[in-house]
């Protein structure tokens, strides 16, 4: 599996997503490489299932999410073949005030505790995972710490 | 023009968890000045300086007992981030504290000095409290580096205490990031100038020039 196959395989099972043109000066990432796929939202977990069972992306390295304000949340999320190091970051948007999002946890177990994670700093709520709680903070927290709209000093008694 | 959210308002500071305010009267009734009395020496000392002529016995007690205390001043061994690093070069051969009495002791019961050596976080600040009470009166606490002293870089961080005195009362700051063992070197010697202040009344040491 090389990078255009992957693009190729992308862009027939996949018509509504957007691939980046690939940065070919890294060249650690072989050639073509990154592949960075922006998704829309309903097909978040089937380009999951499809990068595993098809390209062979077996390896969960992480997932995160960027909060844009008013454009609503990036959720990212970067998938490995070790086998061929192809990497590919799936990438959707949800919409200002949605915190909504597919679970890839029962596709990768990988993703239970990074999704939490995700969940404790960004309050996304991830749809189908199994055990959605804190997994950072303390579980009588209030707010979502890194979305951009938690004030700077928040208070937490008693320690401040 | 863009209006600024309001500060939000950071409550005093205190050292304890308290469930209501009853609770925390009592406790400061019970124990008005800090820490730092030993009832029993307390009672000891009381009864005999009570005696007739007793505080020419008294006096020079409070001196011996002070120069016991800070002869021996064994720090808990409390690591909590990279200050910690240079907390181990402090207590091993090059600096030595050990030539000053203090023998870092993996138990609080048997310790009389706690070394906040780093961050403290919210979720840490329980269990830092929970170390600090199971050692045994009286005893101090030197917080080093910045990030103990104030929350340092951490600061606006969410989850950084803003200072280690919002949880236990502090004896002497280090500055620093991280301070050099020189420096806490240094600062444990102005413990022990300041430990050979203190009075057993339960009063707070004297306000010392080079500390204070």
């Amino acid at each position: 599996m090389s990078y255009e196959q992957a693009r190729t395989l992308i862009g027939e099972r996949f018509t509504s997503a957007q691939v980046d043109p690939g940065t070919p000066e890294r060249r650690s990432l072989g050639e073509g490489g990154p592949l960075v796929v922006t998704l829309p939202a309903d097909q978040w977990l089937p380009f999951a299932t499809f990068a595993k069972e098809t390209l062979g992306c077996r390896f969960f390295s992480f997932l995160t999410a960027v909060d844009w304000k008013d454009q609503g949340i990036d959720v990212l999320a970067r998938l490995d073949n070790l086998d061929t190091t192809v990497s590919v970051t799936m990438k959707t948007r949800l919409a200002a005030g949605v915190s909504q999002c597919d679970s890839l946890a029962p596709v990768y177990r990988g993703a239970n505790w990074m999704e939490r994670e995700c969940y404790d700093m960004f309050g996304i709520r991830f749809d189908g995972h199994p055990d959605l709680r804190r997994i950072l903070l303390a579980d009588d927290w209030q707010g979502y710490p890194l979305l951009k709209s938690y004030a700077v000093d928040t208070p937490y008694p008693p320690y401040r | 023009m863009a209006v600024k959210p309001p500060v939000p308002v950071i409550p005093a500071p205190i050292w304890r968890n308290f469930k209501d305010l009853q609770e925390y009267e009592e406790h400061r009734q019970r124990r008005p000045e800090g820490d730092k009395h030993s009832s029993l020496f307390e009672s000891i000392t009381e009864g005999i300086h009570s005696f007739p002529g007793g505080f020419v016995v008294t006096t020079p007690a409070d001196a011996f007992l002070n120069w016991a205390r800070k002869s021996s001043v064994w720090p808990v061994t409390f690591g909590l981030a990279c200050c910690a690093i240079e907390m181990m070069a402090t207590f091993c051969s090059r600096f030595d504290v050990e030539r000053l009495g203090m023998v870092p002791w993996a138990s609080p019961r048997h310790s009389d000095l706690m070394i906040v050596s780093g961050t403290v976080t919210i979720k840490m600040a329980p269990m830092l409290l929970r170390i600090y009470d199971q050692m045994p009166d009286p005893k101090w606490a030197v917080s080093m580096g910045s990030c103990s002293n104030s929350g340092g870089p951490f600061r606006h961080g969410y989850h950084v205490v803003k200072g280690v005195d919002r949880v236990i009362p502090v004896d002497v700051y280090v500055p620093g990031c991280p301070p050099p063992p020189e420096s806490l070197l240094n600062g444990l010697l102005l413990l022990q100038e300041q430990i050979s202040h203190f009075k057993r009344t339960g009063v707070r040491a004297d306000p010392n020039p080079k500390v204070d």
